[in-house]
């Protein structure tokens, strides 16, 4: 083999490497901060796909008409897989499954504020797909370019799934658009209950947030929470508007000189509050998790004596 | 409670017969039987798929990323190489 290099050598190799536009795979060498700030992002990345079913499993029993009702559960279905492609892809890096799986059941692991806020009609669950699903395609249409090898390839595949939650989001928001005034009411509803969560999305602005610059180094990220949330407001503004809603904020307009939109940014404080537990539904998040967690303890149990048996046999 | 961490299994997917299979993803799962039914619901639930393959992770020997010497050709092996060979086939086919 080569000769033994110092740390800072293969520090100096590894920056070199990643500036080229190399990926990085589980077995290469890497620094700790860099393995650290991956397994913080993937796995609340994770945990966040995986409380992301509840908002809107909660409908599934009340969907108007049976389409909806299977696109609906379909959705849910592929949360829980991105859930587990990200889990998959954090262990890569030397963190098991299960210590995530505790950390989440036990209130310690933090996910996307915007899961933690309430969802009491229908039009919630389209202008999740169509404003939440929207912000979070931004975001990991960035992520597909990550450095790191496992965690990009997740997200390829989650990216194209993306693309239908939007759709199916954006069609039931269309055909409530198309019905009473009640019905469009609700959707303005919605819209201005979510609009600042989802902005909260992308992270807070730069220069309050502690892990941007050096990710952006080693390019774990290849865009700053402003780019990304820039990008999504300007993509989704003009189509709200388009279906003759607002948003909640009058000073939005189009800035010519820019050619971005203007938006007043979130309560910042707010989104620190949510995240570290003190949204309007994170108990009861948490408690339906650890309900389904132990709801489906029997079958965990199933499958283990199905591991013994084989282990026995063998 | 470990109740949660089973083994992990590699599966490789086949779009169309014909196609190789192609390394997608991995699964936990307490055997390989079981492994398949969480690769066709996590792989194959919505694209095209006619064949999956897992294997057990561990069974997997896979090369050192840090061993770049292992591909390194140190000998001119140009000749295992078509197109180091000029000669026009057509005509030395007249000749």
């Amino acid at each position: 083999m080569t000769t033994e290099r110092s740390d800072e050598e293969k520090l100096t190799e590894f920056e070199a490497r990643v500036g080229r536009g190399e990926k990085v795979e589980p077995g290469d060498w890497m620094p700790d901060d860099y393995r650290k700030t991956l397994i913080r992002m993937i796995g609340q990345h994770a945990h966040s796909e995986i409380v992301g079913q509840l908002p809107e499993g909660k409908w599934i029993p009340y969907a108007p008409g049976f389409r909806r009702k299977l696109t609906l559960i379909a959705k849910v279905q592929d949360e829980a897989g991105h859930g587990q492609l990200l889990y998959r892809a954090a262990e890569t890096l030397g963190k098991p499954r299960e210590e995530m799986l505790e950390e989440l059941l036990a209130g310690k692991a933090k996910y996307a504020n915007v899961f933690n806020y309430p969802t009491p009609t229908w039009a919630d669950v389209g202008v999740i797909g169509w404003l939440v699903d929207m912000a979070a395609v931004v975001n990991q249409t960035m992520l597909a370019q990550t450095s790191y090898g496992p965690y990009g390839r997740a997200m390829k595949r989650i990216c194209y799934e993306e693309s239908f939650h939007i759709k199916q989001g954006y069609d039931l928001i269309v055909a409530l658009t198309k019905g009473t005034p009640e019905q469009r009411a609700t959707v303005q509803d919605a819209i201005n209950r979510w609009w600042y969560p989802t902005l909260m999305m992308s992270g807070p602005p730069d220069k309050l947030s502690a892990h941007t610059s050096q990710s952006i180094k080693w390019k774990i990220k290849t865009k700053t929470n402003e780019q990304v949330r820039q990008e999504f407001v300007d993509l989704i503004v003009p189509q709200i508007h388009a279906l003759g809603f607002s948003v909640p904020d009058k000073d939005c307009h189009y800035d010519e000189n820019t050619g971005h939109w203007h938006y007043a940014q979130p309560d910042w404080e707010e989104l620190k509050r949510v995240v570290n537990g003190d949204g309007p539904c994170n108990k009861e998040r948490l408690a339906v998790r650890n309900k389904a967690h132990d709801d489906g303890r029997w079958v965990r149990e199933a499958l283990a004596a199905k591991q013994q048996r084989k282990d026995v046999a063998a | 409670m470990s109740d949660t961490q089973f083994e992990t299994y590699e599966v490789f997917h086949q779009k169309k017969k014909g196609d190789p299979h192609i390394h997608v993803g991995s699964v936990h799962a307490p055997d390989a039987q079981v492994a398949l039914q969480y690769a066709r619901d996590q792989f194959a639930r919505r694209l095209q798929c006619v064949s999956l393959w897992v294997v057990n992770s561990k069974d997997v020997v896979a090369t050192d990323y840090q061993d770049e010497r292992f591909f390194n050709m140190t000998l001119d092996k140009s000749y295992r190489d078509p197109k180091d060979f000029d000669a026009p086939l057509k005509e030395a086919a007249h000749e």
